[in-house]
Order: structure tokens, then sequence, then C-alpha cells
């Protein structure tokens, strides 16, 4: 069985067919993209799959385990984890606190046990803290443990948010377009690091636009039009496959 | 090192507290500890909604009614004569186990009323799950439709106090007994107990603060604050947003409604202007004042501006002073009035109004 398995998914937004009857898996270990043009339902696609909205029929199966209809933060705790593609950090709050989050479903400490300051929460807490330095120091953000997230550079709130999905050590990745707004050198670092990701065992899954990105890194590759899957191959049979490229540059 | 700075100002508030009563007592003003007192049990309330406000992100413009609910629970448990159902079943078996208690009435009578404990357990209890069953679905709203859901709660709890007899109606409950705490600890307006009653006051403020500040520096407080920052992302991460948020709704009713037992004993009564909607605007500014996410501006905030309200300085005015407190923080002062910079407000006053350039180019 796949780790994750999408069968026949459907989702409408009134007249719009957002999600036309897609169905792929993803395997274990692996890194797979969804690519389309813009409008093609690859973000309705992620929604769906993290809980962010329900759908209309067709099955979600993670681990083998059905997953749509859970909410939210009943997948992540199943080993989902996501980011977004116009960041969505906690304002308020320190890029380390940010970070100490993804630790939330790692942890247990409740509001009994907070309110009472019960001393099994002290080394929790210390494991939490230490854990999050550890992930923003391998995003290479741990220079801004202590400010507040919205005093960063935009770059910095990409690696920040990166450090707060793994933190929840998660079994599949969920990135939407982890190369939106980033130049070149920083799309190869974020090349470089999906890679370092896949290799400690974590699968991933990948919204992008970024094409010389996704033919870099991934191992296979579902494309989108309109809402539904148009292909499914490896990277180079992508690049010459004609509906493919009909679809991105047009018909003539 | 993070728990002795967390908890160094609640040992200077500890000074504070004892400075002040040993100042009243030798310049003979002790009257002043009464409003003292009261002021500390208001700002229970103003800091259990300042938590469920300025980390949960949740508005509460209801939160007079869980105050009502504790205190008019109280006050009629231990009011009400029970001698007449003295035959009935339950009322006999209450007896029995020790929940209720015989006493001489102001005028000779025999009174069997429930025990106070009893009461005030009965009454935070009902607040918690009253809080507990609206929570559930109106904390689904957000913003302005959250703010008048929870201000439709606080007026049906002021109508059923004013218009039920059992609550006393427009007059309110009155010779509310005193609460023994422990043998020799009393919660009454008795004026002996002055002293008493302010430790007492005080005391539950400390507890309070230490809890809550415990709370916001735990694994929950900064969930809690996640919510507020980025609900959608909070979800993402595993955090039961709606959970949280409920909790946090039905713990800060429960410290309004504790609040409310312990005035309710120590005026030895309540009216419905308690349960008034003027009264949660005036804790939902007291917050606002106090800079929201911030439990000890709430704290002094509250002390100072109820104290002021109770010595009758805003005279007949007194809600509207709130009022415009409101109005005037979130014009000037949306971050609080401790956390204000005066010379800043007034060059920004003054100048011409630039583009924001450089932040917005993120997207």
């Amino acid at each position: 069985m796949a780790l994750l398995e999408i069968q026949n998914l459907n989702r409408r937004f009134g007249g719009l067919h957002a999600v036309n009857n897609v169905s792929f898996n993803v395997e274990q270990g692996m890194i797979k993209a969804v690519i389309g043009p813009n409008g093609a339902g690859k973000t309705t696609l992620f929604n769906l799959i993290a809980g962010n909205l329900p759908a209309n029929s067709g099955k979600i199966y993670f681990n083998n385990e059905q997953i749509n209809g859970c909410k939210p933060f009943q997948i992540a705790k199943q080993g989902i984890s996501r980011t977004y593609q116009n960041i969505k950090l906690f304002h308020g709050m320190t890029a380390l606190e940010n970070v100490m989050l993804g630790r939330h479903i790692r942890s247990k400490a409740g509001f009994m046990a907070g309110m009472l300051n019960l001393p099994w929460t002290w080394s929790e807490e210390k494991k939490i803290k230490e854990k999050s330095m550890e992930y923003l120091d391998l995003l290479g953000v741990a220079e801004c443990a202590d400010t507040e997230i919205s005093n960063i550079s935009f770059g910095q709130q990409r690696g920040v948010e990166f450090a707060r999905a793994l933190a929840s050590e998660p079994t599949l990745l969920l990135l939407d377009e982890p190369a939106a707004g980033l130049n070149i050198y920083e799309t190869a670092a974020i090349g470089r690091l999906i890679m370092k990701i896949r290799q400690s065992g974590i699968t991933v899954l990948l919204v992008e636009h970024d094409m010389s990105l996704v033919m870099d890194i991934s191992d296979e590759i579902v494309v989108l039009s309109f809402g539904e899957k148009i292909a499914e191959d490896l990277p180079h049979n992508i690049q010459q496959n004609e509906e493919v490229i009909r679809v991105y540059l047009g018909d003539d | 090192m993070d728990l002795l700075k967390r908890y160094v100002p609640v040992l200077f508030l500890l000074a504070v507290v004892v400075t002040i009563q040993l100042v009243t007592h030798f310049t003979e003003t002790t009257y002043y500890l009464t409003q003292l007192t009261m002021s500390a049990y208001y700002s229970i309330v103003v800091i259990g909604l300042c938590v469920l406000m300025g980390y949960g992100g949740q508005i509460s413009l209801g939160h007079a009614g869980f105050f009502a609910i504790g205190g008019y629970l109280a006050g009629a448990l231990t009011t009400h004569n029970l001698m007449t159902l003295k035959n009935y079943g339950f009322v006999s078996l209450l007896d029995k186990v020790g929940l209720l208690v015989d006493s001489k009435g102001l005028y000779g009578g025999d009174l069997l009323t429930v025990e106070p404990w009893a009461a005030c357990i009965i009454a935070v209890l009902t607040a918690g799950v009253i809080a507990f069953a609206i929570g559930g679905p109106i904390l689904k709203l957000k913003g302005h439709y959250l703010a008048m859901a929870t201000l439709g709660f606080g007026i049906i709890i002021y109508r059923i106090g004013l218009a039920s007899a059992y609550f006393g109606e427009a007059d309110g409950i009155s010779e509310v007994p005193g609460f023994i705490l422990l043998p020799g600890i009393e919660v009454s307006g008795s004026f002996g107990a002055r002293v008493l009653n302010y430790y007492i006051a005080w005391g539950m403020v400390i507890i309070a603060v230490i809890l809550l500040l415990n709370l916001i520096h735990s694994r929950v407080g900064r969930a809690l604050r996640s919510i507020h920052g980025a609900e959608e992302a909070a979800n993402a991460m595993g955090v039961n947003t709606a959970r949280y948020k409920l909790y946090i709704f039905v713990l800060s009713a429960v410290f309004a409604a504790l609040a409310g037992v312990f005035v309710t004993h120590y005026n030895g009564g309540i009216g419905p202007s308690e349960a008034g909607v003027m009264k949660s605007v005036r804790y939902v500014a007291i917050v606002a004042v106090g800079g929201m996410a911030n439990i000890w501006g709430a704290l002094i905030m509250g002390i100072l501006l109820n104290f002021l309200s109770l010595r009758g300085v805003f005279g007949s005015y007194d809600d509207a002073v709130f009022g415009m407190i409101l109005i005037v923080i979130m014009l000037f002062a949306p971050q609080g009035i401790l956390r204000i910079n005066p010379w800043q407000q007034v060059k920004s006053f003054f100048s011409v109004p630039t583009p924001k350039s450089g932040k917005d180019v993120t997207d």
C-alpha cells in the first residue's frame, strides 16, 4: 500500500469543478510534485488532503486509514504537516515560539498541568525548546529565534515555517509552493533542503510553479489542468508529454 | 530563571498589598480597604477575561452574566429558607449529608439554608456548565458576531435576574450570610472583619494571577496565542482550536462566577445591576486599557478603575467614563495604556500619513 492514496477525489465550488475525479498515490520516501497552470486546482487539492476543505466525493487514505472527513488537527496528529503558499505564521510570537507549536502534537501538558505548573511539564518544555532550536538551526534561521515573527525577512519566515512543519516530525510533508517569492539562489537552497528532508525518511508532496526546481528534485510528477489529472509520470517523460506541453504553451 | 522572572512581580504585589494595609492602619483610613477588597474581586473577572481576549483572541460581552450566575446562585441558595420543604425527601437528604445549615433568622425564625461551600460549588459549576453549553456553538462565531452573541447571553441573564421572584426581581437578594472558608476565616462585610477580608480577597487575586501566569507560559498558553495569531495554521499544527477556545471560555467564566460568589457574600447581597450589560462593557474596557494580552496591565487597571468607580470619583457619569475609556483606548493606544509612548503618539498625530513601504511587497 502507498503512504497516501487519493481515489476519485471531487470538489466543486458552485459551477466550478476545481478538483475533478483525481486519483494518484504517493509512495513512502518519494518526492512527488503536483504541477499545473494557474487555477488547475493544486491548492484546492492540498486543502482537501490537509482537511481544510471537505471533498464532495472520493477518498483519501493515509497509512491505510481514511482521513477525508477528519479535521485538520486530527490529520496533523496522524503525521501530515504542511506549509502555506502565502506563509501562515503566528504573529505576536517569536520564531522559536512558532516552531515550538510544531511540537504541540509531540507533547501533552494540558490546562490543569499548565495552570499548576507541575514539575514534569518543566522537562517537557525544556525538550520542546531544545528540539525547536535544532530545527531553527537546521533551517539556518537560529539567529532570529527570539525575534517577533513580523520583524524578520520573507526568506527567514519561510525558513521558520519549514522548521515548524518539520518540528512535528511528520511522515508526510505537504509543501505549497515552497519557492514562491524566492530568488534563484534561495530556490536552489530550498531544493537541497527538500532532498535532505527526504533523506531523513520524510515523504514529500509539493505543489510548485518553478519548473526547474520540480524537474530537479521530484521522483514523480502529477499534472493537473482545469481540475483534471492529465498526466502522471517521471520528470523527463513529463517534459516530453505533448498534452502537458499543450496546456502550458497553448495549441500551436 | 524564567520562573523567578514570573513570580518576582507576584511577591512585589504581595508587598504592595501588605504596605497598603499598614498605611491605612496607621493613617486611620481603613475605610479604603472596603473598596480595595471589592476591586480585588472584580479584578479576578478582569484577568480571566484578559486571558480569553488577549491570549485566546475571543471577545466576551457577557462576563457580567457569568459573574451574576455565581453571585445570584450563591446568594439565593444561602438565603432562601427551605424549612417548609424540610419533609420532602430531597431536602431532608441534603440536610442529612450536611449540605444544609440551621440558623436563626433576623427576627428569630428558624432558617434552613444551603451551606455556603456547597452553594459556592453549585454556583461555580453551573456557570461552568452554562459556559460550556453556549460556548460550543457561539465560539464558532468571530469578531462582531461573537461579541453580539455574548452580549445577547448577558442580556438574558440580566433579564432572568430581573424577572424571577427567586432572584428577587429588581431588589435582588439581600441578607446573604457570610461564607466561612475555614474556621475563623469568613467572607463577610462585617465591620470587624474588614482587614481579614481584604487579605482574603487579595489572597484570591494572587492565586488567580499565579494560575493564569502559569497557564499562559505553558504549552496550552502557547497554543492559545497561536490561535490568536493564525487559527488555520494552529489547527494544521494539531491544535484542537475549537476545544481550546471552549476551555479558555469556560475557565474565564468560572473565574467570573467565583468572583461573583465572593462579592455577594462580602456585600451581603447582589442586585441586577451586577448583571447589566454596562458591567460587561466595563470589564472589556479595563482589559483593553491594560493592554489585552497583559495580565499585569489588566490587574493594575482593574484595581485602579474599579477603585475610583467604587469611591464615586466618576459620579453619575460612571458608565459614560468607561465608554469613553474604550473609545480613547481604541483610537490612541490599542496596545494598552501601559505601553503607550506619549511622544510617539503626539508625533504621529501631527505627521502627514506616508504610504507604508517594504512591508507589503512580500506576497
